[in-house]
């Protein structure tokens, strides 16, 4: 109950003060198949003005995915919101094959009641049954993303991934002595929220599987720490303060260890944390540097950055026989990791001709795509349904924030409108 | 950490509690990060039990963050270079991709190690960097190895390696902000600080 309190406050508290800097999104290439959907704008029987447009956002989504072709509003031959009032002659029209409609309805408690329906213009019916969600004025945006999800996940049969979260750092200010801003956002960028904030850097954010906790690496007098932290209470513990390197920390699938990266016995190395007892185990044992670890979804295994073999390549490493075997072999070199959900596919930095992109390599076959054409293209991160990667890219001689999907044919760029954003880290779905 | 300046923490950190309601800025300043964290949780609870009506679902639930804002910036205040060394190089650059001590910086670090030799007291740190290109935590690991490869140079000439530590910023604070190659060159550095 009172993170909820908590979370009315802080929309309102950081919406004000935070506003300037909130990422915009430019869609810059859709897929080449989109599906022609109406989100037509939700009714509404009362006075006074709504806190958000919820059609406005879910279309807003559902462009975003690269999926669907919304309808303008602009266009619309009737705002039907109940579906008795549907006339679909007019939506074949229009040549939209699903048509959103809703309602939204004041409660006496001070709720709101919002009522959808997906219906599909061929066939003429409903493609579910009408459903409808109670939230406070605070929670019209989670209203709008839970929609959005549903029909995603209706027309698309996997889960949409718009009721997630992003982190990501700032650099704010003189360049030469920037304020680093740790901040959560929603996956549309809206809603920004400071986690931390330092005039020393902070770098390397990762989600516990649950989505409540955060790792992250924050420099204290000028020395790099790893600090783990609750998100709604702010709650945080410095977990790693050894000599020389604590950095890239990385939460295991059951939420109980942390991969990390420590110097303290000469060169980096990959040791694991055992959070609850702090028991701390060595993973790697080479001369070379080994960072970035990251791991399998089943828990398994940890691929990590090498440069054993000359210069920097994948690496897998077997959690229990701590067997390590090369796993990227195209390029001139590939950093940093990270495995989809489904553990078809491994996301790497992957340098070629001089070029730092995204590449998505096929654990099956092998093949490997490059699927950004940006400048120096770093940090990717999988949106938790496998879709999308978020990765930090440079765009006009500033840092932003870019999408493309795990097929290279959606990308859309998240630019703030002060300082470098970077290090995004897309959120686990919230249980 | 100063009384005075804990004080004014705990000013701002109150008043942001009265202007969001039931929200609290933690803030934590030095050490005993843990225990003062903590405290402002209790906090929290407390304010939120006395009046909460407003309910959310799904991502809603998560939405509540507290920010902490951290400000130790004082203690991390420069000493000024000592005598014996004014006018001695403290910044010496790399090759891209690269952690071998370049000549040119031969005689300089050679009166850095004289002055310690002759000063068992004293005490450097080592600040290795990268430039922008590649990723962060590799960079880390690339600062630190410049940062080692100027440690061996002076380790080699008889400094103690307990006068010295190596610490990496990675790319984290570079000293040129463009995006070509004068920009890297100036990047691709470790610092001599004394401590």
């Amino acid at each position: 109950m009172f993170k909820r309190c908590l979370s009315a406050v802080f929309v309102f508290f950081f919406f004000v003060s935070t506003a300037k800097a909130q990422l915009v999104i430019e869609i810059t290439s859709g897929a080449d198949q989109l599906l022609p959907i109406a989100v037509v704008p939700f009714g509404y029987d009362g006075v006074e003005a709504l806190p958000e447009d919820i059609a406005q956002i879910v279309q807003d989504d559902l462009a975003r995915s690269g999926l669907f072709q919304p309808i303008p509003r602009g266009n619309m031959l009737s705002m039907p919101s109940k579906e008795e009032d549907v006339f679909y002659r007019d939506w074949r029209l229009l040549k939209s094959d699903y048509v959103v409609i809703g309602s939204v309805k004041k409660l006496p408690n001070n709720k709101y009641r919002i009522g959808f329906e997906l219906l599909n213009v061929l066939s003429q019916k409903p493609v579910q049954k009408h459903s409808s969600i109670d939230v406070g004025a605070n929670n019209f945006r989670d209203a709008a993303h839970y929609i959005s999800d549903k029909i995603y996940e209706l027309l698309t049969g996997s889960r949409g991934a718009f009721s997630t979260r992003i982190l990501y750092v700032t650099a704010e200010g003189d360049r030469k002595a920037p304020l680093f801003k740790l901040q959560v956002a929603d996956a549309d960028g809206h809603r920004p929220q400071v986690v931390v904030e330092s005039k020393e850097p902070i770098l390397s954010p990762s989600w516990s599987s649950d989505g409540r906790k955060i790792a992250y690496v924050m420099f204290r007098n000028r020395r790099p720490n790893i600090f783990i932290q609750e998100l709604a209470s702010g709650k945080r513990q410095q977990i790693a303060q050894f000599k020389g390197l604590n950095g890239a920390p990385a939460w295991s699938p059951d939420g109980k260890k942390l991969a990390i990266v420590l110097s303290k016995d000469n060169n980096p190395e990959i040791y694991t944390l055992d959070i609850a007892t702090q028991k701390l185990e060595r993973m790697t044992n080479h001369y070379a540097i080994d960072t970035e670890p990251s791991w399998e979804p089943d828990g398994k295994g940890i691929v990590f950055t090498s440069d054993r073999g000359g210069n920097p390549q994948i690496y897998r490493l077997d959690v229990n026989s701590k067997q390590v075997e090369r796993v990227t072999f195209e390029g001139d070199l590939n950093t940093r990791a990270r495995m989809t959900p489904d553990g078809r596919y491994l996301v790497t930095v992957q340098k070629h001709d001089g070029n730092y992109h995204i590449a998505l390599q096929d654990m099956k076959t092998g093949r490997v795509q490059i699927l950004t054409e940006t400048y120096l293209d770093e940090s990717p991160s999988i949106a938790p349904n496998g879709s999308m990667v978020i990765y930090a890219t440079t765009y006009k001689g500033k840092g932003i924030l870019a999408v493309v999907s795990v097929d290279g044919l959606v990308k859309y760029r998240l630019p703030s409108a002060d300082g470098d954003v970077r290090e995004p880290s897309w959120s686990p779905y919230f249980k | 950490m100063s009384v005075n300046k804990l004080g004014k923490f705990a000013v701002i950190g109150l008043s942001a509690a009265w202007l969001a309601g039931c929200s609290t800025t933690a803030t934590d300043t030095d050490s005993s990060t843990v225990a003062e964290d903590a405290a402002s949780t209790e906090q929290v609870e407390d304010s939120a039990a006395a009046g909460s009506t407003d309910q959310s679902f799904g991502a809603g639930e998560d939405d509540a963050v507290t920010s902490v804002i951290v400000d130790d910036s004082a203690e991390v205040a420069e000493e000024p270079m000592t005598d014996p060394l004014a006018g001695v190089d403290t910044v010496f650059y790399f090759d891209f991709d690269k952690s071998i001590v370049r000549p040119a910086a031969r005689e300089a670090l050679a009166k850095h190690a004289e002055f310690l030799v002759a000063n068992p007291d004293a005490r450097i740190v080592l600040e290795g960097h990268a430039d922008e290109r590649g990723t962060r935590e590799y960079n880390m690991a690339l600062g630190e190895r410049r940062a080692k490869a100027v440690s061996r140079y002076l380790t080699i000439q008889g400094v103690a390696a307990s006068q010295i530590e190596t610490v990496s910023f990675g790319e984290e604070v570079p000293v040129a902000f463009g995006h070509d190659a004068d920009a890297w060159q100036l990047n691709r550095r470790v610092e001599v600080r004394y401590e």
